[in-house]
Formats: structure tokens, C-alpha cells, sequence
């Protein structure tokens, strides 16, 4: 009998995982798929690596600052700055027709740029900052924490064209809700992307999971990987066992899944017709040109670029077609400020992250599946270039991936990247002893999914009711 | 084990939970939250580590007795008493 099991080795079942292992819990990990990672996991194609979810961490903190999630979360998994060792971003761009808006890890950078395009709306821009909801204020109680952002944000800032540029990269990285963002998970965002800003491990994403993998089994954490969950036996309001996709049965105390909302409750047997309804509904393709030269040496350095084709911002699930090229993100995962020591990654990358539609992506046959994973790529790539100089004479290698590829390797309904967008904030289910983390939880991004991992862990799973 | 054996383990446990806090200057009838950058995860954390390291027991509602070294130590002492110091 272990004393939690954890569904889920995303980053934040092994957070949450680190935390019962490091307080004597006997913890088992149970993961589906051959590896580890989930939303934000890793792969090799063609003897190349690549990371899945990671365009950036948000959040990004020095060594020796002590506020914020980074330092919170490195502190309460016994890390050492080092262990995460983020380069800086050089820095990113909001850019809309006409208009363009620098940001970096300091909030000057941001204040100067409206200053200079939108100077009739410093005042409300101050405004807003500090009207910020505190960290402290974001476990959902707070009574604003449900507030339209776009309401609040029309209050404030005169400009609407200001308004959406600003909205622009807090719903890219993320708001699971179409059109409005709950003014809580804005805070949380203004916070994690324009205050704190973006960082990346040199080694990409793989570098944090294995730190967390290899903490976890040395703490005698038990991780089980090919071992899908098929059922959690019910018996009144507990769970008292889990089925695996092969049979087996196990029994734990109590289980935190990652999964997601629906999907948990798809497993209980207690349970016959989940509200799938309620589950997230914005998915991406994102695709990886690998380029035979550095992006700086065609003139191209910004970080992240998050680009909108008119003056109005569209953030839902694509009303026709498989994609929605008017707004997307440009990364380049070589325009961070990588130590000497470290030098440069071995070849340009730019990965593209465009709106698309699960159930029109997971409609076509083989053929014509990988045919529009060619042209939407290329569609979406000459939407990017009118916002950053053309690369495509320097391409030598791409991956494509679609809804379709993140609901096979993460088993969240529809590929959904940011979660449902009513979130389960305090983390509770109609089982006592069957709780939730991860994206459906609250908090979404790397940063994000490990302080629901470690706050649910905390909450519900370490102290004795 | 003693007052002062106490006190060392308080400190020992907070540089665990936040190594890159100086803990040198302490002052022991301040409350932590005014020398420390402590947050309530970190409180928690203080009550986790006693109960992993020495099986002493913190029923929530005295989680208060908490706020300053002083406090603590004097709260901690009649359950420690008995426990010898690794």
C-alpha cells in the first residue's frame, strides 16, 4: 500500500512526487507513456534534440532573489539555483500591424516602449501594475480573481489597440479560456511574463526533468513509466484502487492526478458520464525548422515574438480549418543570453506555435494528415515571416507537431495544452482521498505546473486532517 | 534534548528550507517573518522536517507557537525533552 500514488510524470507530478518522497511518503508515479515529461516533455529525431512544450520559463528569477515562484519552488524541492541554471531572454517583441512593443526581464524596457507608442496610457499602465492581485490573493478567493480581464483592462488603459497587445502574450503562455482571461490568471501571467520574465536551461527542457527524475528515485521515490491508469475503484467516497492498462492493481492512501479534470474522472468507477464539456478547449501546431545558421546572423534576435495581424486579438478554439494563422508565437531557443562556457546551441532554431482545431486535426486519414502537416506549416510560416525576417532559404530540417500528437502523448482531452478553463483551484475532487495538480489545478508553464504540484502535495497529501 | 540543543536543530532545519538566508544574526524574540524572507510554505516546511527528523508531532492549531526562535523553543522543549540529540 503506498501512501500516495501520483498520475502523471509531468513536471508537476514530479514535483509534487519529490515533495512525499522527501518527507518519508512512500510514492509511486505512474505514467503512461515510455517517458517522462507530459506537456512539456522531450524527444530525439534525427540526431537532434528537441523539447515539446519549452519556448521559455516565465517566471525568470536571478541567483539570490528570493520572491517569486522560481525561488519558492527551488527552496521547497531543495535545489540550488544551479540545478535550474536559466539564461536570460535577450529579449521579446509584441508586434501587431504598424506597432511593436519590446519587453525583457525588467519592466522598464515595457513602461519605456508605451511610453514612447501609446504615451496617453502610462498612467493607466501604472494603474494596472498596481492593481495587481498578490501572489498571496491568487488561491481563487479572492473576489476579483474572476473578474473579465478585458472589463478591467478597459477601465484602465485608454487605447484598445494597447489593450490587445497587451493580452497578446499573457493568453499565449496562457489562458485556457477563449476570448477573456479571469483577471486572476491575468495577474498571475502580467507577473509570471512582463515582472519576471523568461529564462532557459542551456540543455532545453530534458535538463530540469532529469534534476527532477533523478531527486525523486534518490529520495526512494518510485516511478513507473508504460503504466497508464485505467480505473480508480470507487467504494463510497474514497478511492480504495487503481487498474493499470495491463491489469495490475494497486492500492495507495490516497492518489493526486495530473491527468486533468475529465480525465480523472474518467477513471472513477463511480462515475459514468464525465462533463467533457467542461474540459479545455485550445490546442496548437507547433512546428521546429531546424536552419543551417544562426538567427542573429539574418538579423533576427528577438527571444519570443508574439505577432497579431490586426488590431484585434482572437484567442479561441479556430471557427473553420484546422488552424488559425492570424496570431502566433515565434521562438527561437537561440536568443538567450547563454554563458561563454556554454556557447551556442549547434544549430538555428525557430519554432512556430499556431491555434488549431483537435477535432478537424484528429478527423483526417494518415494521408492527408501528414499532407496538412506540410501545408499548414508552410502557411503558418509565411504568416510569421511578415513579422520577422524570411528564413526559409536557410531550412534544413522540420517537425511538426499537432492536437493530435499532444492527446497521444498526454492523454489530455482535445490536446489541450493550458487545461480546462474553470480551474479546480483548490484542488479537490467528489473523492476524499483523490485530489488534482497540474494544468485543470490552476497554474499553467513549467513554473507553473510545478508550484500546483508542490502546493497540492503541501495542501492535501502531507498534512493529516 | 536541551534549549539550546533545540535551538541548534531550529537552525539546522532552517537552512535546509532556506539555504540562502543568513541565520547568524538572528534574533531570537523577533518573530521570523520580520528577519526572514519565510512565507507560509516555509512554516510548514519547519513543521514537516520536525515531525521527519524527530517524530514530533504539530497539531495545526498550534502552528502559531511558531512565530519567533523564543517561541518555539519553548514550545518545542516539553515534546523534545526525552530526544537525544544525533
Amino acid at each position: 500500500m503506498y501512501d500516495t500514488i501520483i498520475i502523471g510524470a509531468g513536471m508537476s507530478g514530479l514535483a509534487a512526487g519529490i515533495r512525499l518522497a522527501h518527507f518519508d511518503q512512500r510514492v509511486c508515479i505512474l505514467e503512461r507513456h515510455y517517458t517522462i515529461g507530459g506537456l512539456n516533455s522531450f524527444y530525439r529525431m534525427g540526431g537532434r534534440d528537441y523539447d515539446v512544450g519549452l519556448h521559455a520559463m516565465t517566471n525568470f528569477a536571478r541567483q539570490g532573489d528570493k520572491r517569486g515562484p522560481l525561488a519558492k519552488l527551488i527552496r521547497q524541492l531543495r535545489f540550488r539555483w544551479e540545478d535550474f541554471k536559466l539564461a536570460e531572454q535577450i529579449g521579446s517583441s509584441i508586434r501587431f500591424p504598424g506597432v511593436s512593443l519590446d519587453f525583457g526581464n525588467d519592466i522598464e524596457l515595457l513602461e519605456a516602449e508605451i511610453a514612447e507608442h501609446f504615451p496617453h496610457c502610462v498612467d493607466g499602465f501604472q494603474k494596472l501594475s498596481a492593481s495587481l492581485l498578490d501572489y498571496d490573493d491568487l488561491d481563487g478567493n479572492n473576489p476579483n480573481f474572476n473578474r473579465s480581464s478585458r472589463e478591467i483592462l478597459k477601465e484602465l488603459i485608454p487605447d484598445p489597440l494597447l489593450c490587445e497587445m497587451l493580452l497578446c502574450p499573457l493568453m499565449w503562455y496562457g489562458n485556457a479560456r477563449e476570448n477573456d482571461m479571469d483577471f486572476g490568471q491575468f495577474c498571475i501571467m502580467f507577473r509570471a511574463c512582463y515582472l519576471e520574465g523568461f529564462g532557459r536551461p542551456f540543455k532545453g527542457v530534458r535538463m530540469i526533468l532529469k534534476n527532477l527524475v533523478r531527486k525523486f528515485r534518490g529520495l526512494g521515490g518510485e516511478l513507473k513509466l508504460r503504466s497508464g491508469v485505467s480505473r480508480i475503484h470507487v467504494d463510497g467516497d474514497r478511492a480504495v484502487g487503481i487498474v493499470l492498462d495491463d491489469g495490475t492493481e494497486l492500492e495507495a492512501k490516497r492518489i493526486l492526478s495530473s491527468a486533468g479534470t475529465v480525465e480523472t474522472m474518467r477513471m472513477c468507477d463511480d462515475i459514468t458520464t464525465p462533463l467533457v464539456a467542461k474540459a479545455g478547449q485550445l490546442s496548437f501546431i507547433e512546428s521546429i525548422s531546424i536552419l543551417d545558421r544562426q538567427p542573429q546572423d539574418f538579423g533576427f534576435n528577438r527571444t519570443i515574438v508574439f505577432y497579431n495581424d490586426s488590431e484585434q486579438f482572437h484567442w479561441r478554439r479556430p471557427e473553420q480549418g484546422l488552424c488559425d494563422a492570424r496570431t502566433g508565437v515565434i521562438c527561437s531557443p537561440n536568443n538567450y543570453q547563454y554563458d561563454a562556457d556554454e556557447g551556442m546551441l549547434p544549430d538555428g532554431i525557430i519554432r512556430i506555435t499556431t491555434l488549431a482545431d483537435y477535432d478537424r486535426w484528429t478527423a483526417l486519414d494518415e494521408t492527408k494528415y501528414r499532407a496538412e502537416k506540410v501545408a499548414q506549416y508552410e502557411l503558418s510560416v509565411e504568416s510569421s515571416v511578415r513579422f520577422m525576417p524570411d528564413f526559409r532559404r536557410y531550412i534544413i530540417d522540420t517537425d511538426v507537431f499537432t492536437p493530435k500528437t499532444i492527446r497521444r502523448f498526454t492523454w489530455h482531452d482535445n490536446g489541450a495544452v493550458y487545461g480546462a478553463p474553470d480551474k479546480q483551484l483548490d484542488g479537490t475532487t467528489h473523492l476524499k482521498n483523490v485530489y488534482l495538480c497540474g494544468t485543470d489545478q490552476g497554474f499553467v508553464g513549467i513554473v507553473g505546473a510545478i508550484v500546483s504540484g508542490i502546493s497540492m502535495a503541501n495542501r492535501h497529501c502531507l498534512v493529516e486532517s | 534534548m536541551s534549549p539550546a540543543e533545540i535551538r541548534e536543530e531550529i537552525i539546522d532545519i532552517l537552512g535546509d528550507i532556506a539555504p540562502d538566508e543568513n541565520l547568524d544574526d538572528l534574533v531570537d524574540e523577533k518573530n521570523f517573518r520580520e528577519q526572514l524572507e519565510l512565507d507560509s510554505m516555509d512554516f510548514l516546511d519547519i513543521v514537516m522536517e520536525l515531525r521527519k527528523r524527530h517524530r514530533v508531532q504539530i497539531p495545526e492549531e498550534d502552528y502559531g507557537n511558531l512565530a519567533s526562535m523564543h517561541t518555539t523553543v519553548t514550545y518545542l522543549e516539553p515534546k523534545m525533552r526525552e530526544i537525544v540529540k544525533a
